[in-house]
């Protein structure tokens, strides 16, 4: 957990070398202050729909929320076979996440949210504009410093902690969805009249099935 | 909503009851079905609310219709849509202690407040005891025997498994017992990944057969099983023959731990509860916490003290005979707290044995991802959630020769394939990809997706002096009941199990040309999962030949108060690294026959 202090120390450091620093962007989206909500309890009604922001309140900015969708949508593009991850509500979910009253999410809270605000003031660093605002190569030219810790510059190990999160926050929500279930090619949850396993053509391929006990 | 009432059955409709059943799970639901198809008058106390599966189990939902994505949380510790009502690992407002911050030295409770406890949620897997359990010192040396052997119980497994449903098969291995003819149902066909796996582990010399779990793949025996289960009893016949059929067979989705609303599986409430009320001679009060059992003057337990949640008062109920099937560690706490002129250390603590020896499974995991089963053909892989087959115990020999260093054996449960995805499915997958995104990362979750495989061990733990419970000093839960402290150790035989586990699963995944994702933790110490995650937990009161070394008989009816019964896995002597909730049911069923027998002859 880092301290709203360090983060502030974090960003300056990185605000040094920025000619065009839109300052709005470093003090007001970088804090991890979160209200007071309760959670859902231990007696949930678990058969209805929930949607994020049913049970505490949503708290993302509308600048962070953008921020948010830019790098899902970097993360998992729509492609010919699914759509992209903000369009299946993965953005909402990365807000209910980071908005939620339980420890996980509230030492994520911080990375995320630091995290978000760290793209935006490298994308006015390198480009002047707010990584939403970025076209694919120049979005794909920060990404690719960060998106693998074991390989990312000493200057990047933060940030490359933070994508790892981030794609896996996304990752989560969107494989969790209908739409992700179908890109993935899983076809279950649908009720059976008989269960046969396996086609024996697919097992015979593997060089598997049943053997003598 | 109509069922978050606390009198599932209409008040004091009987004013005398023969027999109060404390707790509502595997062990109460077995008992309340057996006593009241034997026609005794029961009352059955619950702590939890009322729970209807038919109506609050989230069938089909989505991960993406949940908060979170159904992500577990400390208020839903198995996920959103895991059927634990207001339970856990805490329980607000009914905390337990400690007796040390050392975290190899605690032990975590896993409660559930709700009508068939955690029947609603476990994982079915029913494995009867063999032979060498019920008599391990026999064997070794170490630990205790049971004052049973296999065939006193296995009458009973037969019992259970014809009423509950279990599907498995017979293979004859040592220490595993076969089930008659008819007992058991045709296992589930086997996933890819299972006939994987058994390829592999048989090339290392370990078995892999059917598992066995209380899932109906297909609809129960209702023409024969009745008059097998009740002999002469033709209301009992006649009862579980409609209630059988009103159970539906396995219908291929969704997870078992959520429960089911077609009564597919086992839990309490959709199997025991049913046929049992149908009787009329079942009553259940639920949100009734029962603080202690209260001693009359000639020595025998008179009744219980309750709390009433919904008014917070205290109430009392009376009956001849008492059965505390509250689950080991809440049974034990009712006796600690039952403290009296003739018992001051605790109900039928004459032996000084109630809280020692609590036990849980041994437990240890690892996962490996296979190439050979990337980019696989879609395929519906849900089956019957899980278990389709497992590895039983195989080192007995090398163990009788002191090859392993460790006492006792352990199975291996496993699991891969197509299943449902959610959101931890494809977590940590830049190990894999090198830190892909984008298209390519789309690409590399669809080449991943379904090739990994999870191995986790559950071995047979020793009872020892160093884990136990007692009633903590100060603590009070919400109700001013006092609480429970832990005090929890492993042996070198439990935690050189783990590791021995550690270097099998690395081995087979090995074997199947995988790749151990995560370390391979060759330290058991570190290998082994904490005191009480394997919620297992039994012992505490158990059985036994004298009453200067036991809490109760074989019956378990105490040798103290002869009618007090632990009907639950408090009694137990050993915790084989079978499962042991079948055999629960199975010292239930036998304990309650045993009830009604002395009842019959007045000797109750």
């Amino acid at each position: 957990m880092t301290d709203r202090r360090t983060t502030i120390k974090w960003m300056l450091a990185a605000a040094a070398s920025m000619p065009l620093l839109n300052q709005r962007a470093v003090s007001e989206e970088v804090s991890a202050w979160l209200p007071a909500a309760n959670g859902y309890g231990g007696d949930p009604e678990l058969t209805k729909q929930y949607r994020p922001g049913d049970v505490w309140p949503l708290t993302l900015s509308a600048a962070q929320r953008r921020t948010a969708a830019a790098l899902c949508n970097v993360i998992l593009p729509g492609d010919d076979r699914s759509p992209s991850a903000e369009s299946v509500g993965v953005v909402g979910f990365i807000d209910e996440w980071v908005s939620a009253p339980y420890p996980r999410q509230r030492e994520d809270r911080p990375i995320v949210l630091e995290g978000l605000a760290w793209m935006d003031a490298e994308a006015l660093l390198r480009f002047e504009k707010y990584f939403a605002e970025l076209d694919e190569p120049r979005q794909h030219a920060i990404c690719d410093d960060i998106c693998y810790e074991p390989n990312a510059a000493a200057k990047f190990a933060r940030a490359a902690g933070f994508f790892a999160r981030y794609r896996d926050l996304t990752v989560g929500g969107y494989y969790s969805t209908p739409a992700g279930h179908q890109d993935l090619g899983y076809i279950g949850n649908v009720p059976l009249s008989r269960f046969d396993g396996p086609p024996v053509e697919l097992l015979r391929k593997l060089g598997l099935g049943p053997e003598p006990a | 909503m109509g069922y978050r009432t606390n009198v599932v059955t209409p008040a004091a409709k009987h004013k005398q009851y023969d027999v109060i059943v404390v707790g509502s799970g595997a062990a109460g639901g077995q008992t309340a079905y057996t006593l009241s198809m034997e026609g005794a008058k029961v009352l059955m106390l619950e702590a939890g609310r009322n729970y209807v599966p038919e109506h609050e189990t989230p069938m089909f939902q989505t991960p993406d219709q949940a908060p979170l994505r159904g992500a577990a949380t400390p208020e839903k510790g198995f996920g959103f849509y895991d059927a634990t009502v207001d339970g856990g690992w805490t329980v607000p407002g009914e905390p337990y202690a400690q007796s040390t911050d050392d975290p190899r030295g605690r032990f975590a409770w896993w409660r559930s407040r709700m009508l068939g406890g955690r029947t609603n949620h476990w994982g079915r897997i029913s494995l009867r005891n063999g032979p060498y359990d019920f008599k391990p010192r026999g064997r070794d040396g170490l630990g205790f025997d049971w004052p049973i052997s296999y065939d006193d119980v296995a009458p009973y497994y037969d019992k259970v498994e014809r009423l509950i449903g279990v599907y498995g098969s017979s293979e004859g291995l040592e220490n595993t017992p076969n089930s008659p003819e008819g007992c058991l149902l045709p296992p589930p066909a086997p996933l890819i990944s299972d006939y994987l796996v058994q390829q592999r582990a048989r090339r290392l010399g370990i078995p892999i057969i059917p598992g066995h779990r209380a899932v109906l793949t297909q609809q129960l025996d209702y023409k024969r099983s009745p008059a097998l289960l009740h002999p002469g009893n033709l209301k009992a016949q006649k009862i579980i023959a409609a209630h059988m059929q009103q159970r539906a067979a396995c219908f291929w989705a969704t997870d078992c731990g959520r429960g089911c609303s077609i009564r597919a599986n086992y839990q309490s409430t959709t199997v025991h509860l049913p046929p049992a009320l149908a009787t009329g001679n079942l009553d259940i009060v639920t949100d009734a916490m029962v603080s202690q059992v209260e001693l009359g003057p000639d020595g025998l337990a008179s009744g219980v003290k309750y709390i009433d949640k919904i008014s917070g008062k205290e109430r009392q109920a009376g009956a001849r005979v008492i059965v505390l099937a509250a689950s080991a560690c809440e049974t034990v706490r009712i006796l600690l707290n039952s403290k009296s002129a003739r018992f001051p250390e605790g109900l039928a603590n004459s032996s000084g044995k109630v809280g020692r020896y609590l036990m849980d499974t041994v437990g240890s995991s690892l996962r490996g991802q296979v190439p050979l089963l990337e980019s696989l053909p879609p395929q519906n892989e849900d089956g019957a959630s899980g278990h389709a087959f497992y590895a039983p115990w195989w080192g007995y020999q090398d163990q009788q020769k002191g090859r392993l260093g460790f006492a006792r054996g352990y199975h291996i449960e496993f699991g891969g394939g197509r299943r449902m995805p959610d959101s931890g499915t494809l977590r940590g997958l830049e190990r894999l990809t090198h830190g892909s995104y984008g298209k390519k990362l789309k690409d590399d979750a669809r080449r991943y997706y379904g090739s990994f495989v999870g191995f986790a061990g559950r071995g047979e733990m020793i009872p020892n002096e160093k884990s136990y419970c007692e009633i903590d000093p100060s603590v009070k839960d919400k109700w001013g009941i006092p609480v429970l402290r832990f005090h929890w150790q492993w042996s070198d035989h439990e935690t050189r199990q783990a590791a021995h586990m550690q270097k099998t699963f690395a081995g087979i995944i090995e074997a199947m040309g995988g790749r151990v994702m995560g370390a391979v933790q060759t330290d058991g110490a570190e290998a082994i999962s904490p005191g009480g995650f394997i919620i297992h937990e039994v012992g505490g009161a158990m059985m036994g030949a004298s009453p200067q070394t036991s809490v109760t008989n074989e019956w378990c009816q105490t040798w103290d108060v002869k009618n007090l019964f632990l009907n639950d896995g408090a009694v137990f002597v050993s915790n084989a690294d079978k499962n042991p909730t079948l055999t629960i049911m199975a010292l239930a069923w036998r304990a309650s026959d045993h009830i009604a027998r002395l009842m019959r002859r007045r000797e109750l």
